[in-house]
């Protein structure tokens, strides 16, 4: 308990003192509600429409599971693939980089005309620019297989399989999680992204209360994703904490 | 079980190594001549220890034996046929055990790579646990272990197989002296229960002839072989013998040996 307390209330402390100031700076100077709203204004926003941000929120939510799970999946099998020979990895790695460095915003379009408008365009853009923290780490993960492991194994005759499941692939598992981690946080914004385009969600919800300079309800939807995002994190996190704990002492004091 | 169904169990088998020579090359550098002409052997069931300086191929040399690396010239034959088909194990410089495993299950592991079922793993790995001295270490994860527990982890997991050849590469030498002493006490007793072929290697002189039967001196790089030399100890050894004359004696010889190995090949 004391553990819990301990790691929840300084940034709890942070975040009401910051909202604090900036409801007293803000009231203070007259700032337009158009251009920055008090954290008031942005609470009132969320409550009152609430029945728009809850379903938006969970359409998101939706196409970013599904999207870092494909993710996952998919960056697990290509991280595998190139970790089974160097001429494989030299000939597909850099193409693996064109994840890394698409420019969401331009190809979003282009997704929408593949998939149509709706949660498939949504789901491909948040895939897109989560996948490769997945394979760059889990690949990471996969050749650092300490090689008297890989000696130990070879000594009695442990099938390719065995090698996979028994040795490399929980021997990257600390690998997959810090890239799940990263993938989380990018997976949201690869999903509102797509949603501007796509329609659907709180990107939507967004462009609409942009288009109505409903600057508040901007803010409320914004949070929502963040929070949306930190959920994941958190959720990562928790899972990395269950299984790790025991096997890496750098683990216990994470 | 007793001393001698455990010998009719996994009797020893012999080692021969003749003339063999490894040489690493990488592209932009001289080659590395790491062991060249060596000519060696044990009997079957018997403790040889490969002393030589550090970085001057006694690993190589181990790890061609174990077929976990290829001569470049030279034949080694281990048993009847060649290292793929007999039952060898490996000791390395660290423990090495799998961090997610539980002492038990990590000691299982080569059973269960071969394929034995879950009830003979269980028993086989309890019994090689017990014959560390970790039975009450059986449930925990590597990480809970102190550098001794996991190396003792890391030898049951060598004689859960029941070897016919053991082979250790210096797999003491980051223990504090007295965990040492006690772990080359432990391993001594194995060998003269089971009566595995044991082939140790080493930098410390005292420790090659407090264990072995037989010491083999090499150079530095590339490794020769300087010196066969018996140990003239009783086979009963225990932590007295190594305040012994006779102990005294037998170190000074090796010294002289080990000696001599840098300096012919300084020269």
């Amino acid at each position: 308990m004391s553990r819990f307390t301990e790691a929840v209330l300084p940034p709890a402390a942070t975040f009401v003192a910051t909202t604090l100031v900036a409801e007293l700076a803000i009231r203070a100077a007259g700032v337009s509600p158009l251009l920055l709203p008090a954290p008031s204004a942005v609470a009132r926003a969320a409550v009152r429409h609430a029945p728009t941000l809850w379903p938006a929120l969970a359409t998101t939510a939706q196409a970013v599971a599904i999207g870092l799970a494909l993710s996952t999946v998919v960056g697990l099998v290509a991280a595998i693939a190139l970790a089974s020979s160097r001429w494989v990895e030299r000939a597909f790695y850099p193409y693996a980089i064109f994840f890394q460095i698409v420019p969401i915003v331009a190809i979003a379009p282009l997704l929408v005309i593949w998939f149509g408008y709706g949660i498939r365009a949504v789901i491909a853009a948040a895939f897109i620019v989560s996948v490769f923290p997945v394979i760059a780490n889990t690949l990471a993960g996969l050749r650092s297989v300490d090689p008297a492991l890989r000696d130990l194994f070879r000594l009695y005759g442990a099938s390719g399989w065995a090698r996979l499941t028994k040795l490399s692939l929980p021997w990257a598992l600390p690998n997959v999680l810090t890239g799940l981690r990263v993938a989380a946080g990018l997976a949201v914004i690869g999903a509102i992204v797509g949603e501007f385009v796509g329609g659907g969600g709180l990107g939507v919800v967004v462009l609409e209360a942009m288009r109505q300079q409903r600057t508040d309800l901007v803010f409320a939807a914004v949070l929502h994703a963040a929070a949306l995002g930190l959920a994941l994190f958190a959720a990562v996190n928790a899972v990395s904490r269950l299984t790790l704990r025991r096997w890496h002492t750098q683990e216990k004091d994470a | 079980m007793t001393a001698a169904e455990a010998k009719r169990a996994a009797p020893g088998v012999a080692v021969r190594v003749q003339g063999a020579r490894r040489v690493f090359r990488a592209r932009g550098e001289p080659d590395v001549v790491a062991v060249d002409g060596v000519d060696l052997g044990a009997a079957p069931g018997e403790f040889v220890a490969i002393l030589g300086p550090s970085g001057c191929g006694k690993s190589t040399l181990l790890r061609m034996i174990a077929g976990l690396d290829r001569a470049d010239a030279g034949t080694i034959a281990v048993g009847e046929g060649d290292a793929r088909d007999t039952a060898l194990a490996y000791v390395f410089q660290d423990a090495h055990l799998l961090p997610w495993r539980t002492v038990e299950d990590n000691v299982a592991l080569p059973l269960e790579l071969r394929g034995r079922d879950a009830a003979t793993r269980r028993d086989a790995a309890r019994r090689a646990i017990e014959q560390v001295g970790l039975g009450d270490a059986a449930r925990r994860h590597p990480a809970q272990l102190s550098g001794g527990m996991r190396m003792r982890a890391s030898l049951a997991r060598a004689l859960v197989t029941e070897p016919r050849l053991l082979l250790l590469d210096e797999p003491f030498a980051a223990l504090d002296e007295i965990t040492r002493q006690d772990l080359d006490d432990q391993l001594r007793a194995l060998w003269r229960a089971t009566g595995m072929t044991v082939l140790f290697v080493t930098h410390s002189i005292a420790e090659a002839t407090f264990l072995a039967e037989r010491a083999i001196v090499l150079t530095r790089r590339p490794a020769r072989v300087v010196l066969e030399h018996a140990i003239d100890l009783p086979a009963e050894r225990d932590a007295a013998l190594r305040g012994d004359a006779r102990f005294a004696a037998e170190t000074r010889a090796l010294y002289a040996a080990l000696a001599r190995g840098n300096a012919s090949a300084a020269a």
